[in-house]
């Protein structure tokens, strides 16, 4: 009960937050309001027993990447809003939208997969002594011994040619 | 009725848990700040908090002082003693100065944000806490505010949200210096994250688990010398190799998150002015003050927990405790007694200072040492008399009366726990005192270096090194506890 009476405030805080970044003038208020978008996310997450993907959420997300945003914002010393008119809709603005559109229904048609599949097919057997599903080590487990070993590995390695590729690409200036 | 009492229940057992640990963190504070001043003044050879007393009348002059309370005349009296109490004053008269003072909003700061800065940096440091156990279990409730499967990667994830305070208060006071100090913390803060993260790792690896209280748990098992001797209650991480060099890293970029020096760049008072408080004043000021404090308490509770045992006192595993709680109060009670007969001494001779020969000889400060003598033999008299069977009868009687065999058992080890952590605590926090005092700042390319290029191969190099010992540890001798 108490639950879900948070899992929905928070819910609720994410969605106004998330608008906020997109409405806000000021550059740093919009940052400011993804912080606050990842944080209430962060505890959607919990409440959803998935602890690990919440403090990851915060420890990266909000920690880390909106930390060098704000950063950068902050160096810049960008103040005044731009001028941009709200209300009218610019070519890119249709773009943004027709995106948001293509994301939206990739999301309802995902999730209403989900839906169907019994639950114990997501998650992983309770009872069976294995470790619970969203903790650190059923998320080991699925990443280092399950279906996701490949993925991963892959994922970390794009990482890395990125980060050399940054490097690079910014020494060369040098 | 009884499930609704029971959800109040729970819910009260919840609210104590967050009381304590914030009071835990703020109890300290106070302390910090007065520990401060004497470490400054015995370090670097400067006056000390020696002035603030409390002047204390004479009792035959009460009741005229209280009338002239209710008739609001100025009170006017010759003290018999007046108390500086080694400086413990000064900290009250801070609190007092910091709450009247004017509090001064410029007209240029950015007002939200400038408002919300100093919330964000204290609310953050205290919310730090929350993962850190202060003792096992008591009655069948774990203590601490949550168990979250998260454990120290919340503290990592927290204290990584703290920089948001010092940013935005840089930020929003809208001049150079403050911008330059909010910057400074930024680039600070996340470079040394990633090598406090890596230390833990070690420690993970060896608990098998990044639950702090799993991990304070696993350090009060017996440590083992090659097999030959046992040591109850000391398998600490510290004295493995790869735990004492992840101790050292974790240490090091502890003070470089907490900003004390060597790391206090941000404030850097010779380049930046206050740095990114420069523009606050009264309260707002003292909250960032506070929160330093905090966080310096937090980090050294979270060292503890993760290299020092936690909660557990040395050679006194939970299980003895509970075991022998009765014998344990007995010796604590009677060895309070020549404890206080020794301060009581102490202060005694405290009369033959220079101090007191330079001052005049009717001063009311005079009479201090008399007056700290007489309060330390009271108190080793009152505990002589009847602290000892007084506590042993009262826990019997308490337990009895609840119905509750193991009450007096769980009681002992809570508080011995409390103690313990709280004297490690003042241990990492003195050490942080003593650094800030001896050594100077570093240049920020220094910083970066030692961040970058020292710290996080060492961290690197140390999980490996780690993970590959325990694997091999696990081959050669086949699955076994610690490290």
């Amino acid at each position: 009960m108490t639950e879900s009476v948070l899992f929905y405030l928070f819910s609720l805080l994410a969605v106004v937050s998330g608008a906020s970044v997109i409405l806000q003038r000021s550059t740093i208020a919009s940052a400011l309001s993804l912080v606050v978008c990842f944080f209430a996310l962060a505890a959607d997450y919990v409440m959803l027993d998935a602890h690990f993907v919440a403090v990851v959420q915060v420890l990266v997300y909000a920690g880390a990447i909106m930390v060098l945003f704000i950063f950068v914002i902050m160096l810049l010393n960008i103040r005044e809003p731009g001028a941009t008119p709200v209300g009218t809709l610019s070519n890119r603005g249709i773009i943004g939208l027709m995106a948001a559109a293509l994301l939206g229904v990739a999301l309802i048609a995902g999730l209403d997969g989900l839906v169907h599949t019994p639950v114990t097919a997501i998650n992983v057997d309770l009872q069976g002594g294995q470790p619970a599903y969203g903790t650190i080590a059923a998320m080991g487990e699925e990443l280092f011994r399950g279906n996701y070993l490949l993925p991963f590995e892959a994922v970390s390695l794009l990482l890395t040619v990125s980060m050399v590729g940054a490097v690079v690409l910014a020494k060369r200036e040098v | 009725m009884s499930e609704l009492w029971t959800e109040w229940g729970d819910w009260v057992v919840i609210l104590l848990r967050c009381v304590f640990s914030v009071a835990f963190v703020m109890q300290i504070v106070p302390l910090l700040i007065w520990g401060e001043r004497k470490g400054a003044a015995y370090i670097q050879d400067r006056p000390g908090p020696n002035r603030a007393p409390i002047d204390i009348p004479n009792p035959l002059d009460i009741p005229r002082l209280l009338g002239d309370v209710l008739a609001a005349r100025p009170l006017v009296f010759k003290p018999i003693v007046s108390l500086r109490a080694a400086g413990l004053i000064h900290t009250l008269t801070d609190v007092v100065k910091l709450a009247f003072k004017e509090d001064i909003t410029p007209d240029h700061v950015e007002k939200f944000y400038w408002f919300i800065a100093p919330v964000i940096a204290m609310s953050i440091a205290l919310c730090t806490f929350a993962v850190v156990p202060f003792g096992d279990t008591f009655l069948g409730h774990q203590l601490k505010v949550s168990d979250m499967d998260g454990g120290l990667l919340f503290v990592l994830a927290m204290t990584s949200l703290g920089v948001y305070g010092i940013m935005l208060a840089g930020w929003s006071s809208n001049n150079k210096f403050s911008l330059l100090g909010g910057l400074r913390a930024s680039a600070q803060m996340v470079s040394y994250e990633l090598a406090m993260g890596l230390s833990a790792v070690v420690v993970f690896l060896s608990a098998g688990s990044v639950s702090l209280s799993r991990i304070a748990e696993v350090q009060g098992q017996p440590l083992s010398l090659f097999g030959v001797v046992e040591i109850p209650a000391l398998n600490w991480n510290v004295f493995s190799p790869f735990g004492f060099l992840a101790f050292v890293l974790f240490w090091v970029a502890a003070f470089a998150e907490t900003n004390r020096t060597p790391f206090d760049l941000p404030e850097g008072e010779a380049e930046l002015v206050g740095g990114y408080h420069t523009e606050y004043s009264s309260f707002r000021f003292a909250l960032f003050f506070m929160a330093e404090y905090a966080n310096m308490i937090v980090a050294s509770s979270v060292t503890a927990t993760l290299f020092f045992g936690g909660y557990n006192v040395p050679l006194l595993s939970p299980a003895t405790i509970r075991e022998h709680a009765d014998l344990l109060l007995g010796v604590l009670g009677l060895g309070a007694v020549p404890a206080f007969l020794t301060f009581a001494v102490v202060a005694w001779k405290r009369q033959g200072r220079p101090f007191y020969s330079v001052i005049p000889k009717d001063d009311p400060r005079q009479n201090e040492p008399k007056f700290f003598t007489a309060v330390w033999l009271g108190a080793a008299g009152a505990h002589g008399a009847l602290g000892v069977v007084g506590f042993m009868g009262g826990l019997a009687a308490l337990s009895a009366w609840a119905e509750m065999p193991e009450l007096g058992g769980d009681l002992m080890a809570v508080i011995l726990g409390i103690t313990a952590l709280a004297v490690k605590v003042l241990i990492g926090c003195w050490i942080m005192i003593w650094v800030r005092w001896t050594v100077p700042r570093f240049r920020y390319d220094q910083l970066m270096n030692l961040g970058w290029k020292v710290m996080l191969p060492l961290a690197l190099g140390n999980v490996f090194a780690a993970a590959g010992w325990i694997v091999l540890r696990h081959e050669l001798f086949g699955p076994a506890g610690g490290s």
